[in-house]
C-alpha cells in the first residue's frame, strides 16, 4: 500500500517535471560571443502559423516578419542566436507585451489607437491591405463582386469585421484559421479568403497551394504594421533607424519578393515602402 | 468603466447568447432522441445491437468535440458538399447541430443506463411475467423509472452541452458567444480581462438555474424504494 502511494507520487513528481518542461523559457545566457548587447537575449513575439510572414517549420522560422525581425534585431546589436522567438497569437499581443514576455512583437500587427492606449508602436515596416485570395480561374475582380458568393475569414479577426459592416450581402463563414478558409476554398465551396494581401500572398505561395489561387491586387482597407513594443520603451527611434536603413539598402525589397515567391503577387507600391511614423 | 459599458452598444453580446442558447435547445432535444435510442440498444437482447450501441458510444464519447465539429466545416461542407439549408450560415448552424448531438448523444446514452441500473432487476422480471416483451416492458416498466433515476447525471449532459455549444466556432457558427468574444478582444483589447469575465458570468447566469432544478428535479421525481 505504501509503496504504491509512493510509487504514484513520484508518477505525478515525474509528470510534473516533464510538463514543466514544455513551458519554455529556458535561459539561453550562454552564447558565448558577447555582442553589443553583452549576451543578453531578445525575446521577439512572432505568429508561427502564417506562411509567408512568421511561420515555424520544426523550430526553423521563416517570413516577412522574421526577416525583419532578424534584421532590426541585428541592428540593435544582438547576433541571430540571440534571438528567441516566441509564439505571439493575435489576441495575445498587448499582454504579452504589458506583461514582459516577449520585447517586441513582428507579427502583422497593425497599428491602432485602440492599441496604442496599451502598447507603443515603432515601424511601420509594411502597409498592407485586405485583399481577396480566389482560385486562379476566378473571375471576381474585388469585394463588389462578392455579392451573394460566400467568402471566408478568421474569427473575430479585423478583415471579418469589416465584411459585415461594409458588404452585408456577402455570405461570410468564419473559421478559426486561414489555413482552414483556404482547404475549404480548395473544396470549392468557398469563392474566396479575405484578410491583408500579404498574409494571402504567404498562403498562396506555400507549396501545396502553388498555382490554385491568385491574391486579387484590389486592396480596400489600409493596415500599417508596426513593431510592438512595452509602452515604457525607449528603442522605438532605434528601430525606426534600422528600418529605414533596411529598406534604403534593399534588403527590405529582397526579404519582401523571396517570401512571396510563387505567388502571383505585388505588393502596393504606392504606399510602400512606407516612412516609419515619429516615436511618440 | 464608461468605456466598458459602450461595448454593450457595439456589440450585442445577448444575440451571441442566444445563438448558444439554440444550439444548445436542438442539439439537446436531438441527443436526447439518439441517445435514448443507443441505450435501448445497449440494453436489448440483440447481440448486434449492443455491440453497435457500445461502439458508437465509445467512438464517439472518445474524440474529441473539436473535431467532430471540424469534421462538420471541412469535411461534410467543404469536401463533401453537404448542405442542411439554401442559407450558408443557416446550413452551417445544422451542421454544427448534428455534430453536437451526435457526440453528446453518447453521453445521454451512458447517463440513461445508469438510470437503467437504478432499476431493480425484479421490475423486469415482473413485466416478462405478465408477458410483456422487450420493447413494451422497456416503454411502459423500465424507461420510465430509468429517465427518473437519470435526472442528474442527464442535468450534468445538458450542462456540458451549453458550455460546449461555444465550440460551435470550429464549425463556423461565428455568431455564437465565444466568436464574439474573440472579435471584442481584437478591437477592445485595453478591456481584455472584463470581457473574459463578462463571457464567463454569462454562462454561469445560463448553467446554474440548470443545476438548481435538476438537483431539485431528481429529489422530487427519484423513486422511491
Amino acid at each position: 500500500m505504501r509503496k504504491t502511494r509512493y510509487a504514484a507520487a513520484a508518477m505525478a513528481a515525474a509528470a510534473a517535471l516533464t510538463l514543466s518542461a514544455c513551458g519554455g523559457g529556458d535561459d539561453a545566457s550562454s552564447s558565448g560571443e558577447s555582442g553589443d548587447a553583452g549576451g543578453e537575449v531578445v525575446r521577439i513575439g512572432i505568429k508561427f502559423d502564417q506562411p509567408g510572414l512568421g511561420y515555424n517549420e520544426g523550430g526553423s522560422y521563416s517570413g516577412f516578419d522574421v526577416d525583419v525581425a532578424k534584421y532590426v534585431a541585428n541592428e540593435l546589436g544582438y547576433s541571430e542566436d540571440q534571438i528567441e522567438f516566441v509564439e505571439s497569437p493575435s489576441a495575445n499581443r498587448e499582454n504579452m507585451l504589458a506583461n514582459d514576455q516577449v520585447d517586441m512583437i513582428f507579427a502583422t500587427y497593425s497599428i491602432t489607437d485602440t492599441r496604442k492606449e496599451t502598447v507603443a508602436f515603432a515601424g511601420p515596416y509594411f502597409i498592407a491591405g485586405q485583399d481577396l485570395l480566389v482560385p486562379t480561374d476566378s473571375d471576381i475582380t474585388g469585394p463588389e463582386d462578392l455579392e451573394g458568393k460566400n467568402l471566408c475569414s478568421v474569427t473575430g479577426s479585423t478583415s471579418a469585421q469589416k465584411i459585415k459592416d461594409q458588404y452585408p450581402g456577402v455570405q461570410l463563414v468564419e473559421q478559426p484559421g486561414y489555413a482552414e478558409c483556404v482547404t475549404a476554398m480548395g473544396g470549392g465551396q468557398i469563392d474566396a479568403v479575405t484578410t491583408d494581401d500579404i498574409i494571402l500572398a504567404g498562403l498562396a505561395a506555400q507549396e501545396a497551394n502553388a498555382g490554385k489561387f491568385k491574391v486579387v491586387g484590389n486592396t480596400f482597407s489600409e493596415e500599417k504594421y508596426g513593431v510592438g513594443l512595452p509602452q515604457d520603451s525607449d528603442q522605438c527611434e532605434d528601430i525606426n533607424a534600422a528600418i529605414t536603413k533596411m529598406i534604403d539598402e534593399g534588403d527590405w525589397e529582397e526579404a519582401l519578393t523571396a517570401n512571396t515567391e510563387g505567388a502571383d503577387y505585388s505588393y502596393n507600391e504606392d504606399l510602400n515602402p512606407p516612412e516609419p511614423d515619429d516615436c511618440a | 468603466m464608461e468605456s466598458y459599458l459602450s461595448l454593450f452598444e457595439t456589440y450585442d453580446v445577448p444575440a451571441a447568447f442566444w445563438v448558444n442558447i439554440q444550439l444548445s435547445f436542438w442539439s439537446a432535444i436531438w441527443a436526447l432522441a439518439l441517445g435514448t435510442v443507443l441505450a435501448l440498444f445497449r440494453i436489448s437482447p440483440i447481440l448486434s445491437l449492443q455491440w453497435f450501441g457500445a461502439a458508437y458510444v465509445n467512438i464517439f464519447r472518445n474524440t474529441p468535440l473539436t473535431i467532430i465539429l471540424a469534421f462538420g466545416f471541412l469535411g461534410l461542407f467543404s469536401v463533401m458538399q453537404i448542405s442542411l439549408a439554401d442559407d450558408l450560415n443557416l446550413s452551417l448552424f445544422r451542421i454544427a447541430i448534428v455534430g453536437l448531438s451526435l457526440y453528446h448523444a453518447a453521453f445521454v446514452c451512458e447517463a440513461i443506463r445508469s438510470g437503467v441500473n437504478t432499476v431493480p432487476l425484479g421490475q423486469a422480471e415482473a413485466a416478462r411475467a405478465i408477458g410483456l416483451g422487450f420493447l413494451p416492458a422497456a416503454r411502459l416498466i423500465i424507461l420510465p423509472q430509468a429517465f427518473r433515476g437519470a435526472i442528474a447525471p442527464l442535468g450534468n449532459v445538458l450542462i456540458a452541452l451549453i458550455k460546449n455549444s461555444t465550440v460551435a466556432a470550429a464549425g463556423s457558427v461565428a455568431a455564437e458567444s465565444s466568436s464574439l468574444m474573440k472579435t471584442m478582444i481584437e478591437f477592445r483589447s485595453d478591456l481584455v480581462i472584463p470581457i473574459f469575465l463578462t463571457f464567463a458570468l454569462g454562462f454561469v447566469i445560463l448553467v446554474i438555474p440548470i443545476g438548481l432544478l435538476t438537483t431539485w428535479a431528481s429529489r422530487k421525481l427519484a423513486v422511491a424504494r
